[in-house]
């Protein structure tokens, strides 16, 4: 349901570090942004509503008080100049962070990420380079409605020389922001609101996270589902669901939308034979589709049965809350479409 | 005369070489073109060089610029070498891009030629950023946005004045006011005629200056620069001017379309204005340069001209298998 977590057992939830310390999803993000203003002058964060958790939730506190107006800024609403501020701040060797508190309010943006960002180093011909993170922060549910609620990741990772991030845990929340931040390269890190609450362990220093790797979160021997982002979370609760009926799914956390690690989908495709792949965006054109390509031109061989994609519905994102609990309702439709599956193709 | 009391000779020649090696290098553009030898848009400067050579006379080599399509001029009176100008227009590995840009992509950012791009008012944005970082580092560079009158149209331009003015960003806005927006003339697509005005509901000190007086343009630029770099903020100066060629080509509006529809009058008018003509007669008179002089100048860079379009055309072009490189770092 909207704004509400549901955090299931992990049965081979590792977090690769020996760290017992727990986080919340946001304060990781938090630290990741302290740590690195710490360590390096040239990082700074602009957007709008760094000064309000209202917007960025517990993201940005205590940011302003240790690193000052100087280093964090708190903007007008002008997404178009303040992006491309971001741009050509790192153009001019800064390590800029542009923080996006409603993904939607992106698309003024896109001419900064997309025309002059994503293409620079390119058709510069490799003579400079835009170290900026793009960070917006999915916002839905809560009867918002259409234009507080989308999910776009995908229309990012359509353009060359973006990089996608979407973690779904604390410890990737702050070791991807960490990487992001150290990337040459422009990155879009988008998180979602329904992920802030959630805790897990996360080291207390400076660590790494590789855009682009994905991670198992449980494993399985009976289907693939690939997720990404809070969808990771839908497909754990679905999978708890499914190990009471005997059906053992792997659950693949993409973490990088793009560039795509497509050598753990097809190593776990190859074992299970079976893939359903689960997004929070939309179907046509979307990260599921790429997917579903991808293993169709890679892993066709080691397919049982036809691949199926699970997205929220092709429609805007209602208010009224019977719509909306519609609208996002994904563990029931992951379950009953693991089991047709797997049934049919046994 | 005043003038010559502000400007010391040695700027005076500097500015007039400047402009020359804009001026031949845009010219020797025309014959590749239309014989298809080159073959990416180009926007040409012919007529607007005393904005270029002007703005970034007043300019260190640590200050930053921005561009858009139409800045060859810029590239170069900042201290972009032409040889890798031509090259790139060429399409050759050579080129300040490599031949990944064309015309309208010019860096060099050891000169703080930062990057110029085509989207209009693109970059706009990214002058601000880049000023911004000065403002944060303290490192005490000036930037400028170069922009047409075009530019105007567009939104970003308005939250950059915004976000300039309330941060007191060390940043000057210029607006090369040449009255076409490609093919409209500025009556058609504006309000109003005075751009300038355009910074003052922010709080920003803003001009008009003639753009084919490169003496006037440099004194202007000069003071503004002068106090951006002390910290009071933005500025705005809207240069009037009026190019010479094509929106885009040598030969029309656009190239081949015979859609220039420029008054003759008009044309002929402004062509008696030229900044390079005018500023010609003004060094002469004021005993700054003698015809045997320029003459001697105009050999040079005539040559170096010469010399940057055979280096261009002796050079490779990409490689085949270089297509996918840069796309990240």
């Amino acid at each position: 349901m909207p704004g509400k977590v549901h955090i299931p057992e992990r049965e081979n939830f590792c977090d690769m570090s020996r760290s017992s310390r727990k986080l919340q999803y946001s304060l990781a993000i938090n630290e990741a942004l302290r740590q690195m203003m710490e360590a390096d002058d040239s990082v700074f964060l602009i957007g709008q509503g760094v000064k309000s958790p209202w917007y960025v939730g517990k993201t940005a506190d205590g940011l302003l008080e240790k690193f000052g107006e100087n280093r964090v800024i708190d903007t007008p609403v002008s997404e178009n100049a303040m992006t491309g501020a971001a741009v050509g701040a790192a153009i001019a060797g800064m390590r800029s962070i542009v923080v996006h508190p409603r993904l939607d309010f992106m698309f003024y943006a896109f001419d900064p990420i997309i025309n002059e960002a994503a293409n620079w180093h390119y058709m510069f011909g490799g003579k400079s380079q835009v170290p900026v993170v793009v960070w917006g922060i999915v916002n839905r549910g809560g009867e918002q409605a259409a234009q507080h609620s989308q999910a776009i990741h995908a229309v990012f990772a359509h353009i060359p020389g973006l990089k996608v991030v979407m973690p779904s845990t604390p410890y990737d929340a702050k070791g991807l922001m960490i990487s992001a931040i150290k990337d040459d390269n422009p990155v879009i890190y988008i998180d979602d609101r329904w992920l802030y609450d959630i805790e897990g362990n996360v080291p207390e220093g400076i660590y790494e996270v590789p855009i682009g790797k994905g991670r198992i979160r449980r494993n399985g021997s009976d289907i693939t589902l690939v997720s990404i982002s809070y969808m990771v979370e839908e497909c754990l609760k679905a999978a708890d669901e499914l190990s009471k009926e005997g059906i053992r799914a792997e659950i693949v956390d993409l973490r990088t939308a793009k560039p795509l690690d497509k050598e753990i989908i097809l190593n776990s495709v190859s074992k299970t034979g079976r893939m359903i792949v689960v997004d929070g965006g939309w179907s046509f054109c979307g990260l599921a589709a790429e997917i579903l390509a991808m293993v169709s031109e890679s892993g066709f061989d080691s397919l049982k049965t036809p691949v199926v994609r699970l997205t929220v519905p092709e429609c805007p994102a209602p208010s009224s809350r019977m719509l909306e609990a519609k609208y996002f309702e994904m563990s029931g439709h992951i379950f009953n479409a693991v089991k047709d599956m797997v049934s049919r193709s046994r | 005369m005043k003038k010559e009391m502000k400007c010391s000779c040695s700027v005076l020649k500097k500015l007039y070489i400047t402009m020359l090696r804009i001026r031949l290098c845009e010219e020797s553009f025309v014959e590749p073109i239309l014989n298809r030898e080159i073959r990416c848009p180009v926007h040409l400067y012919s007529g607007e060089e005393a904005i270029a050579a002007g703005v970034c006379g007043a300019l260190g080599k640590r200050d930053y610029i921005f561009g858009s399509h139409r800045s060859h001029g810029h590239y170069l009176a900042k201290g972009g070498c032409m040889r890798e100008l031509v090259a790139e227009i060429y399409g050759k590995e050579t080129g300040c891009s490599g031949g990944r840009g064309g015309s309208m992509h010019l860096i060099s950012v050891d000169k703080g030629v930062m990057g110029t791009t085509p989207i209009v008012a693109g970059t706009i944005a990214l002058a601000l950023g880049a000023s911004l970082a000065s403002s944060i580092r303290k490192d005490n560079r000036v930037t400028v946005s170069f922009f047409g009158d075009g530019a105007t149209g567009e939104g970003v331009l308005y939250e950059c004045l915004n976000f300039a003015s309330l941060k007191k960003l060390p940043i000057i806005f210029v607006c090369e006011n040449n009255l076409y927006s490609t093919h409209m003339p500025i009556e058609e697509i504006r309000a109003t005629k005075e751009i300038y005005k355009i910074g003052r509901p922010f709080g920003m000190k803003s001009f008009r200056v003639d753009g084919n007086d490169v003496v006037k343009v440099y004194e202007k630029a000069e003071s503004v620069v002068r106090a951006a770099r002390r910290g009071e903020g933005p500025v705005f100066i809207e240069a009037l001017t009026y190019r010479f060629r094509g929106h885009v080509g040598p030969d029309d509006n656009v190239q081949g379309t015979h859609s220039d529809i420029r008054p003759k009058a008009e044309i002929e008018k402004w062509l008696k204005k030229d900044p390079v003509k005018k500023f010609e007669a003004f060094l002469k008179k004021h005993n700054v340069l003698k015809t045997s002089d320029m003459d001697i100048i105009k050999g040079k860079i005539e040559e170096e001209v010469k010399e940057a379009h055979d280096l261009a055309r002796k050079s490779p072009y990409p490689g085949e298998g270089e297509l996918l490189r840069y796309v990240t770092k």
